[in-house]
């Protein structure tokens, strides 16, 4: 089904008309709908791009980040820009309703007013109007698809291989598809796949001869233009999550062979080249001032809703950034004037999807709901009531995470707990129940194993520093794009403009210097080493146990370290 | 997909590399030990390393590059290759700073030939990977950092 111009405002009304119970700024914000939807066309060839959706077929809240420090040559510059910093800098003005998707600012008050976002069939219908105001657009998706929810872990993916292939996905690249294993990445791609969606990525090649595992990039003609999408999937995946789920994939960033691949596309007829790719904006950002010859970086994995690209110069000219933000809350919509074989001018916008102001696509919602309907008892169990508001999302500990650290404490005995800086994650708005479901949109994951470890003291902290490096190095291209560690009952000072190893000091336990020669009990979850497989129960099953127990989640303040040279950075507030 | 290595390798069963090259007659056995330098494979300092192999202070160049990975995906197969475009390059050695011997690999570049090899080498840790080359009795180096992480936490 496609639906023209006039069809789709009348939907609009129809969902104007039902918000008419809702807070009046949504009845505003519903009348503002047809501006914040009806882009007009542009140019001949269209890319329509979602990244990061975390397995999220249904609406949810996401909160962005109030910290997201920036440091060396990236202080100051997007995406390192937090709350009315990030407003002034992209030219939105506070209090509307673009403003709470771009940001964290009064979240709970303003995601009440304009409800949930994201959600396939809401997406879907999007897709489907901008299709059909844009003959030819493709739809290409960064990644990050297949994991983040229940039913993704349980249908082994199944769920949203058929969602994006309703969805109308063209092209993807990979990051945590990787950890359903080698061999159910390359099923899908030969069977699923087939002749509907071809996934690529210039850099995942074999270990022992450097094959490569998929192809680099594909063409697609548009409207008479031929248009080359080249696959960069995420550099670190054998080191960020765990390498035996790909044992014979080598990944990396590979600069020369991505340059190789674009000079390869442009001599094969390509007259837009660009870059579908899972590095991170940072490290995006960085090989667009190297590589030459791409006319934009589609990005992901660092969860970044920019609404306007970065124009970064290069030896060959210019190379468009964007990153288009996770949990199904954004599209981006890009339209390229390519004349005479080049792009002459565009048109870009990070569209939000409000799943109040984009009526649910029938098709869709049928699908999601057969597809759901065996594991909706299991997803629905109540867990506790939560008084305030639970987000994972910043550069540091966040309430949800924190919640998480505090279980693993409580259940497992512990005197220190430490959780993965995963950027996924929905947000829960105070007062509202903690579901299964919510739960293992934190935490469901091909390898979700606790451990309860005796550690040293000195162990600790090189944990620590280890992370802060992957988070904080000066170049983008040694850093991993997730956030820093969790940390529950140890506290910390953290420089992150100090070098690696110096970081992290002050470290104390209830008061007490943590000392490098003395253990400690340390719980954590998603180890990375095959040792590890099976090594404690699920991650969801403890935090289950300690949410039935509690009944009713307080608010929670969470753990931060104390920050040391980050007065006035504009990636935090 | 070029298959033509894997099957050629499968062809020659057990044996591996160094057998098959071996048994095609393209390297004798001896050939492996003629360069074997104890007191440079030995070195526990890169000065060590660097006299043992009568580097003394090589000239930091452009024309010698590193392709090694950022961040290792496995410490212990750590791929590194070098390139040298100087003209007669004679020599290739690769040596990791941090590692308890510092020398990794070193090549004899025979009269004529292109000077890009690549092995893998294994790392304990964090370190500055050098590439010396000694091309018209000079020597030459470059370095790359390749970090070694204890993995896991990503986004």
């Amino acid at each position: 089904m496609s639906m023209n111009r006039r069809e789709f405002l009348q939907v609009l009304a129809v969902a104007a008309a039902g918000g008419m119970t809702l807070h009046s700024d949504f009845a505003r914000a519903a009348q503002g709908a047809e501006k914040l939807y009806d882009l007009p066309p542009f140019g001949n060839v269209s890319l329509l791009h979602m990244t990061d959706c975390h397995a999220q077929l249904l609406p949810i809240y996401f909160r962005e980040p109030n910290v997201n420090l920036g440091v060396g040559s990236m202080l100051g510059k997007a995406p390192h820009l937090v709350g009315e910093l990030l407003l002034k800098h992209f030219g939105i003005a506070p209090g509307s309703i673009e403003a709470h998707a771009f940001s964290y600012l009064d979240f709970s008050a303003a995601a009440r007013t304009y409800g949930k976002v994201g959600g396939f069939a809401h997406l879907a219908t999007l897709v489907k109007r901008m299709k059909a105001s844009r003959p030819g657009a493709l739809l290409l998706d960064g990644g990050d698809t297949w994991q983040g929810s229940g039913t993704a872990l349980w249908t082994n993916a199944q769920d949203m291989v058929d969602a994006c292939k309703l969805l109308g996905v063209d092209v993807m690249t990979l990051h945590w598809e990787s950890t359903y294993g080698a061999e159910r990445v390359k099923e899908v791609e030969e069977n699923d796949f087939a002749g509907h969606i071809d996934i690529v990525a210039q850099n995942v090649k074999t270990t022992d001869f450097e094959d490569p595992v998929f192809k680099p990039y594909v063409i697609r003609n548009i409207n008479g233009v031929p248009v080359a999408i080249v696959g960069q999937a995420f550099p670190y995946t054998p080191i960020a999550n765990p390498r035996w789920q790909t044992p014979d994939w080598s990944f990396g960033i590979r600069d020369d062979e991505m340059q190789q691949a674009v000079d390869a596309a442009r001599a094969e007829g390509a007259q837009v080249v660009v870059v579908l790719s899972h590095n991170g904006m940072d490290v995006d950002l960085k090989m667009a001032s190297r590589v030459t010859g791409i006319d934009a970086i589609f990005g992901g994995h660092t969860h970044d809703g920019m609404p306007a690209p970065t124009v970064v110069q290069n030896p060959g000219g210019k190379t468009l950034v964007t990153n288009a933000g996770s949990n199904g809350k954004f599209l981006g919509v890009m339209d390229f004037d390519v004349r005479d074989g080049k792009v002459v001018d565009f048109r870009y916008k990070l569209v939000p999807v409000f799943a109040n102001l984009l009526p649910a696509d029938a098709e869709m919602s049928a699908f999601i709901d057969k597809v759901r309907a065996p594991f909706l008892e299991k997803l629905a169990e109540p867990l506790a009531l939560s008084e305030g508001l639970l987000y994972r999302r910043g550069n540091f500990n966040g309430s949800w995470d924190q919640l998480i650290v505090d279980a693993l404490i409580a259940e497992m005995d512990a005197e220190i707990a430490f959780s993965p800086g995963f950027r996924w994650g929905t947000t829960i708005l105070p007062g509202d129940t903690i579901t299964m479901e919510h739960l293992l949109d934190q935490t469901a994951i091909t390898y979700p194993w606790t451990t309860l470890t005796e550690m040293s003291g000195e162990m600790i902290k090189t944990v620590l520093e280890d992370v802060a490096d992957n988070l904080f190095n000066p170049d983008p291209y040694y850093q991993q794009g997730g956030d820093m560690v969790r940390v529950g009952g140890l506290q910390y000072s953290f420089d992150p403009n100090a070098a690696m190893g110096k970081r992290v000091d002050n470290m104390t336990l209830k008061g007490r210097r943590i000392e490098p020669g003395k253990t400690y009990k340390v719980a954590g979850w998603a180890p990375v080493s095959e040792e590890a497989r099976d090594s404690g129960p699920a991650v969801w099953d403890v935090v289950a146990g300690y949410l039935r127990s509690q009944k009713v989640v307080r608010q929670i303040t969470p753990n931060m370290p104390q920050l040391v040279g980050m007065e006035g950075n504009p990636g935090m507030v | 997909m070029d298959n033509q290595r894997r099957d050629a390798l499968k062809a020659g069963g057990g044996l591996g590399v160094f057998g098959l090259l071996a048994a095609a007659g393209l390297i004798k056995p001896e050939m492996a030990f003629a360069a074997w330098n104890k007191d440079a494979f030995d070195a526990k300092t890169m000065d060590a390393a660097l006299a043992a192999i009568g580097a003394g202070k090589p000239a930091d160049s452009a024309d010698v590059q590193i392709t090694a990975p950022d961040i290792a995906e496995n410490g212990a197969v750590v791929p590194v290759g070098v390139v040298s475009n100087i003209a007669n390059t004679e020599y290739v050695a690769i040596m990791i700073e941090k590692n308890p011997a510092m020398l990794a690999a070193s090549f004899t570049i025979p009269a004529g030939t292109l000077a890009d090899v690549q092995t893998r080498v294994k790392m304990g840790q964090t370190s500055d990977v050098f590439a010396v080359v000694k091309a018209g009795g000079k020597f030459y180096v470059a370095k790359k950092e390749v970090k070694v992480t204890l993995g896991g936490c990503g986004g």
